[in-house]
Formats: structure tokens, C-alpha cells, sequence
């Protein structure tokens, strides 16, 4: 039983939500386009937005890069690079934690400030307010698993989370079985991260997919339409 | 040379009488809904006064409008590329909603609703962004009206610069004008500039700076990058919105809302050719007092056939060349020199043009010592300092606006002693260079100022641009998913779903 659940959390659950994740959004692209936005309550209250804005973007951003380098780089490339697990492990430990301490304080003030703000509270849906306190949540334990990696500073824990990832995205049935016996945080903190794929398409994190990074080569600075161009 | 046209706008000051007409047409049509009532897309302004959103002219704060480099290239002054990303977490060019207004209703239902009171039941303001009951509103669209509050707070007017303003905080010194205001569609926008999404965009046929709401993501860049404060960010849909021009009337020829509805009939609006490719060095001018001159250089002459040769080659249609001939806001801008541009000097290149307003002749001048010059009072002892009207309308360069108000002067002049003597006073018309003839159209399009001489507006040829048929059954103007008349309550992705059209027992029963 316990291995069926398992396997349906971490070797089934996966796929549901990254499916979600890619469908939910396409379609949200073509169907919802005017609904696609940032969601910024700056307009609303500047208070407690530029320290907790900025340092939950940041953070996240780094742990976000953070794990998809770190669990989707094939082993075999650390290992020809000569990193060792445990050397990798503890940049994790280093590089996440402060980075994770940064969005935690962050995304304590924007939820201190959704929650406690009129103006905010107001404005704000079910959705904004739901998917920033699972944000929050997922920071926490997150933060919490340092406390059980420092007890395994070799890696071979975190060789597993690795070869589970790469065994979802690489279609190995038995994945899942990777992290069968990892210390139920991480568990928690899977399970979380997953479920946070799935509501993506229905919360404002859809925002993240229209980064704007096209600005910065966008030739000049003006743009005409033309009505003739589109014929 | 590349020659493009825009319908663009003259307001003439001297004949507003702030009623705000404008505005709440504006508002009725464009801006009451939930997100939206804190903006006005058109407000009318007491001058002199910090204005609606608070100090919006103060550019040291704001960082709105255009800088040039050392290197004689411009850049928005909030930054170059790189700088204008790094404030996408948390933009510390904005305004918060306070320094615009925060929105209110009052409460009405109290006033039937009340128990019975020892005193009368009041009808008290409720916010209309958080629903909890304000104490005091400290703030609105409008605060300074007609002088309105202290002279301490409102001779923070930018305009003041250079003025010596202490002695118009006395009455017998003060003075006062209205500037109503509304989105410039500019020929060198910031917004467009600023906005990451690339989703403000000028519609090349008639220069209408629009933003595509599908497309916009509400990075609200363009909220700071543009110098008027004229883009409004909706809190509701998360988007930024602006004034449309009202383009669905301009593309059948009809005047904007503002427009029509201006009780003075001061607003004019008219085609203005201009050479596109000259926008970007016509805003580079290194004197910022140069800029008014520079913009009036990128306007095309609609009479010259070098122009309409070139006109016709880049597509313009022949009805647009019949109105820019005929168009009051060249004639106003061009021949007759009396329309400014509204702080050129934030090198936009605005397309909202202003007459000054002529003002009383000061206390001072009133009092024996009128300053006369050539059988007219002199411009430099009207109340309204020029230096201030200066300031808003050429970065600070007084002649231009000086010859204006002389013409001004010098048409009423003219025309008393046309009307009540029968003297054609052609020397009154020679002593501001101006001819009989030029004087007398000047009357008839600025004071008469009939329908069709304020508002010359060719249709817009959409036939060219779109099939037809693809377009039937289609709904027009609607926010999001096309014409979805869906009639799902719920939505997934966090919008509410309203539903478009209604029929007309559905009104009934609602």
C-alpha cells in the first residue's frame, strides 16, 4: 500500500500536474489573454512592497534556477566535471539557504501585507491570496529540509531527488521508487511543489512565462502598428 | 522623408471655463467601473496648482519623459533598458493611488435606513477600493479648484520657475487658469518606449496610442515612463489603461467625447501631417527651448506637392490631404502660431496642443501705470505671469508665447474696430504679422468656432485594412476573449466573468 501511494504521489502525480501546468497555460494563453498579468498591488500600497517584493523576486529566483539546475543536469555531467556530490550538496546548502531565507522574508511581508492591508484584501482573489501562502509554506519546508541535509552533507541524498527528476522527465516507470525513503519533509516539500505546478495555469504565476526579456533586443523604442502591415 | 498623419487636438484656453463637461463625459463612457474610478482620463486642472496625480510635473520625482545623453541620444529618464527592467519587482518611479485619490462613495442607504436619531442621518464616505469608511478625503481630481487650499501648497507648481511667486499668493496679485489634460499621443511616447510587453503601440494611420490589453501584463512601466501621468493602472483587471482618443468615433468621424461635449467649444481637432522620419532627431534637440521650434520643423506643409507627392506614395488617403488642408490645428499650430505644445521639454513630442489663455491686465498696470505698447496693452502686464505660461507651453522660452498674445490682442482689436467703427485696421494686423484676411479667418475658426471649422476629421479607411467579412457578427469592443457570451458564473483563471451583451428583458429584470 505504502508503495502503491508512493508511486502514485512521486511516479503519477508528476505527470497530472505538469500536464496541467502545459496544457492549463496554452490554453489560458490563447483563450484568457486579457487575464494573463502580474497581478501588481504596488498601485494600491507601496509600503512593505519594495523590501518584500524585491527580495521574494530575488530569492526565488535563484532557488528557482537553483533546482532546475541542480536536479535536472544529468549526473554524469557533475561527475565528468569532477563535482562531487558533496561539494554540490553543500553549495545547495549555502547558495538555497540564503536565497531562501531571502524570499521567506520576502513572502512573509507580501503576506503579511495581502492578509492585514484593506485595500489589498480586497482586491485580491481567492487565488492571490492562496497561492502566496503556499508559496510561503513550500519556503518553509524547504528551509526546513537544510536542517536534514546537514545530517548527510555527502549528497547521496540528493542523488536520489536528482535521479527521480530526471527519471519523471526521462519516462522511467520506476522513478518514483528513488525517493521511497526519503525523510518525510522532503516528501512534503515534493508533494507541495508539485501541487503548486498544478494550480500554476490558475493563479497569477502564469506571469512568470511572459518575462519580459524580449524588451532588451526589441530594436529602438517606439512601435507603430500598422493596420496595412497586417494584410 | 516619410510622411504619416495624426488627428491632433488644440485646446483653446482662453475660451475654458472649467466646468469639467469634459471630464465627466469622459468618465461616464471610459472610466466608471470597478479599477477605474480613481481615473480620469481627461481632468480639468486649476492652475496655478500641483495638479491631479499630485506634483505630476515634477520630473526629479516622477522620472517620467525623455532625457538626452551626453552622446545627443535620448533614453527615458527613468533609465535605459537594463535600469527600466530592474525596477519590475517594485517600481519606485509609480505613484500610489493616494497621490491620485482614493475612490469613494458615500452612504446613502443610511439616509433611509437610519433609526430614528437625535441628529440628522448623514450620508458618510466609504472607500471604494478597501469598502472601510474614510474619515476625511484629503485629495481628488479636482482639490485645487479655482484656488482652491493654501498658496504655500499650490505655488509648488513647477511652472513657478523663474516666476518670482511670492506676490501672487496676495488677492490682489493672484491669478488662476484652467488646463484640462488628457493623454498627449505623442509622437515620441515614453510609455510606448517603457512598456516591456511591447503592448502600447501607435496606430500608424491616425497616430492613436493604444494599449492592447491582451497583450499588456501590468509591468506598469508605463505609468512612470509617461510625463503627463496619463496612463492609469486599472487595480481590478491588472492592466494599464489609457485615453483611446476615442477612436471608434474618430474612425467614423466623429469628434472625441471631450470634444463634442465642450460647453466652451474650445477643442479643435484636425489632421497634421508629419515627417516619421525625423521624430527621433526632432526630439534629440539639445536646447530644451528648441523643442517647440524643432516639432513645428517635422510638420509637413499639406499645401507644398512635394508633401502630398510624397503623402499619396506612403499610402495616405486623398480625403486625409483634403482635411489636413482644411485642418484647424494646422492652422492654429502652423499659420497662425498661436497653439503650444505642453512641456516640450520632456521630449515627447506631444500631439495636444494648447492656446494661452489671455488673462485681465494686473493691478499694478490697472492702477495708471498701464503698460501700454503700441496703442495695446502690453502681454508682460497680463495678471497670468508669461513666464509662467512659458514654463507649461515652451520650456521657458517667452517670445513665441508673447506673439501669440499679441495676436490675440491684436484680433480683438481688429475686429472691434471692424465691427464698431467699419475701419478695416490693417496696420493692427501688420504690427503681429499677421494679414486682414488671416485675421479674420483667426475669428472665425477661434471665436465663432463653428462645429465644422472646429472639427475636420476624415473617416478612417478600414475597408483597406481589414476583410469585411471576416468581421461580421463580431461584437466590436469588449474586454478579453473575443465576444465569449459564455455563461459560466465561475472562471478558472481568476477573472470574473461579466457577462457582454444583455437582452432587453434581462435589463428589465435586473
Amino acid at each position: 500500500m505504502a508503495e502503491f501511494l508512493n508511486h502514485l504521489a512521486f511516479g503519477i502525480y508528476p505527470y497530472i500536474a505538469l500536464a496541467v501546468l502545459a496544457i492549463g497555460s496554452i490554453i489560458r494563453y490563447d483563450r484568457e489573454p486579457y487575464s494573463w498579468r502580474a497581478g501588481s498591488s504596488q498601485l494600491l500600497r507601496r509600503k512593505q512592497l519594495w523590501i518584500g517584493s524585491l527580495s521574494f523576486h530575488l530569492g526565488v529566483l535563484v532557488i528557482f534556477f537553483g533546482h532546475l539546475g541542480g536536479l535536472l543536469t544529468p549526473i554524469a555531467l557533475f561527475d565528468a566535471l569532477g563535482i562531487s556530490h558533496g561539494a554540490k550538496q553543500t553549495l545547495a546548502i549555502a547558495a538555497g539557504g540564503v536565497a531562501g531565507i531571502l524570499a521567506f522574508f520576502g513572502a512573509s511581508l507580501l503576506l503579511h501585507r495581502r492578509l492585514f492591508d484593506a485595500r489589498i484584501r480586497r482586491a485580491s482573489s481567492f487565488s492571490d491570496i492562496g497561492i502566496l501562502a503556499l508559496l510561503w509554506l513550500q519556503l518553509v519546508l524547504g528551509l526546513g529540509t537544510i536542517f536534514v541535509s546537514l545530517d548527510h552533507l555527502d549528497g547521496h541524498e540528493m542523488v536520489k531527488f536528482m535521479s527521480w527528476a530526471q527519471g519523471i522527465f526521462t519516462f522511467q516507470g520506476d522513478a518514483s521508487s528513488y525517493v521511497a525513503d526519503v525523510h518525510p519533509i522532503f516528501k512534503a516539500h515534493l508533494l507541495l511543489g508539485l501541487t503548486i505546478f498544478l494550480l500554476f495555469p490558475f493563479t497569477r504565476l502564469v506571469h512568470m512565462l511572459s518575462a519580459p526579456v524580449r524588451y532588451i533586443w526589441r530594436s529602438g523604442y517606439q512601435i507603430v502598428r500598422s493596420r496595412k502591415a497586417a494584410l | 522623408m516619410k510622411v504619416r498623419a495624426q488627428i491632433g487636438k488644440v485646446l483653446n484656453l482662453d475660451k475654458c471655463i472649467g466646468c469639467h463637461t469634459c471630464s465627466v463625459t469622459c468618465k461616464n463612457v471610459w472610466t466608471s467601473r470597478e479599477g477605474m474610478e480613481y481615473a480620469w482620463f481627461n481632468n480639468v486642472e486649476t492652475k496655478p496648482g500641483i495638479g491631479y496625480p499630485k506634483d505630476w510635473e515634477n520630473q526629479k520625482q516622477w522620472n517620467g519623459g525623455w532625457e538626452r545623453q551626453r552622446n545627443g541620444r535620448i533614453r527615458p529618464k527613468m533609465g535605459g533598458k537594463w535600469r527600466l527592467l530592474s525596477k519590475i519587482f517594485a517600481n519606485p518611479d509609480m505613484p500610489e493611488i493616494d497621490d491620485y485619490y482614493e475612490p469613494f462613495t458615500f452612504d446613502y442607504e443610511h439616509l433611509q435606513n437610519s433609526p430614528e436619531m437625535k441628529a440628522m442621518p448623514t450620508a458618510r464616505p466609504r472607500s471604494l477600493v478597501s469598502g472601510e469608511r474614510m474619515e476625511k478625503i484629503e485629495w481628488g481630481p479636482n482639490w485645487e479648484e479655482i484656488l482652491g487650499g493654501e498658496f504655500s501648497k499650490r505655488s509648488k507648481d513647477y511652472n513657478f520657475e523663474g516666476v518670482e511667486k511670492e506676490m501672487y499668493g496676495e488677492f490682489e496679485n493672484t491669478f488662476m487658469m484652467y488646463l484640462p489634460r488628457l493623454c498627449e499621443h505623442c509622437l515620441n511616447p515614453t510609455c510606448v518606449a517603457a512598456c516591456p510587453s511591447g503592448s502600447i503601440y501607435k496606430r500608424e494611420e491616425d497616430g492613436i496610442v493604444l494599449i492592447d490589453q491582451e497583450k499588456c501584463r501590468g509591468w506598469r512601466m508605463c505609468v512612470s515612463g509617461c510625463p503627463y501621468k496619463k496612463i492609469y493602472f486599472n487595480w481590478d483587471s491588472g492592466k494599464s489603461e489609457k485615453c483611446t482618443f476615442c477612436y471608434p468615433r474618430i474612425e467614423v468621424g466623429q469628434p472625441t467625447v471631450c470634444s463634442e461635449t465642450c460647453v466652451g467649444r474650445i477643442r479643435y481637432l484636425g489632421v497634421m501631417l508629419y515627417d516619421a522620419d525625423r521624430i527621433e532627431e526632432a526630439a534629440s534637440t539639445e536646447d530644451e527651448q528648441d523643442l517647440y521650434q524643432a516639432q513645428l520643423d517635422i510638420f509637413l506643409d499639406p499645401n507644398d506637392p512635394e508633401v502630398i507627392a510624397q503623402a499619396r506614395k506612403d499610402g495616405i488617403p486623398e480625403a486625409w490631404l483634403e482635411s489636413a488642408r482644411k485642418s484647424p490645428v494646422y492652422k492654429m499650430a502652423m499659420e497662425w502660431k498661436v497653439a503650444f505644445p505642453l512641456h516640450p521639454e520632456y521630449r515627447t513630442l506631444p500631439m495636444v496642443w494648447y492656446v494661452p489663455p489671455l488673462s485681465p491686465i494686473n493691478s499694478a498696470a490697472n492702477a495708471g501705470k498701464m503698460a501700454f505698447k503700441d496703442d495695446m496693452p502690453d502681454v508682460r502686464s497680463l495678471r497670468i505671469p508669461l513666464r509662467y505660461l512659458a514654463n507649461l507651453l515652451t520650456a521657458g522660452k517667452e517670445e513665441p508665447v508673447a506673439l501669440c498674445l499679441e495676436r490675440m490682442l491684436a484680433m480683438r482689436s481688429y475686429m472691434r474696430a471692424k465691427t464698431i467703427d467699419g475701419v478695416i485696421a490693417t496696420d493692427v494686423a501688420e504690427r503681429v504679422g499677421l494679414t486682414p484676411a488671416q485675421i479674420d479667418e483667426m475669428y472665425h475658426v477661434m471665436a465663432i468656432a463653428n462645429y465644422e471649422d472646429r472639427f475636420v476629421i476624415p473617416t478612417s479607411h478600414r475597408e483597406e485594412a481589414e476583410d469585411a467579412f471576416d468581421e461580421r457578427g463580431s461584437c466590436g469592443f469588449s474586454f478579453g476573449n473575443g465576444c465569449s457570451g459564455g455563461s459560466t458564473e465561475t472562471n478558472l483563471f481568476g477573472t470574473p466573468k461579466k457577462k457582454k451583451i444583455q437582452t432587453p428583458s434581462e435589463v428589465m429584470r435586473s
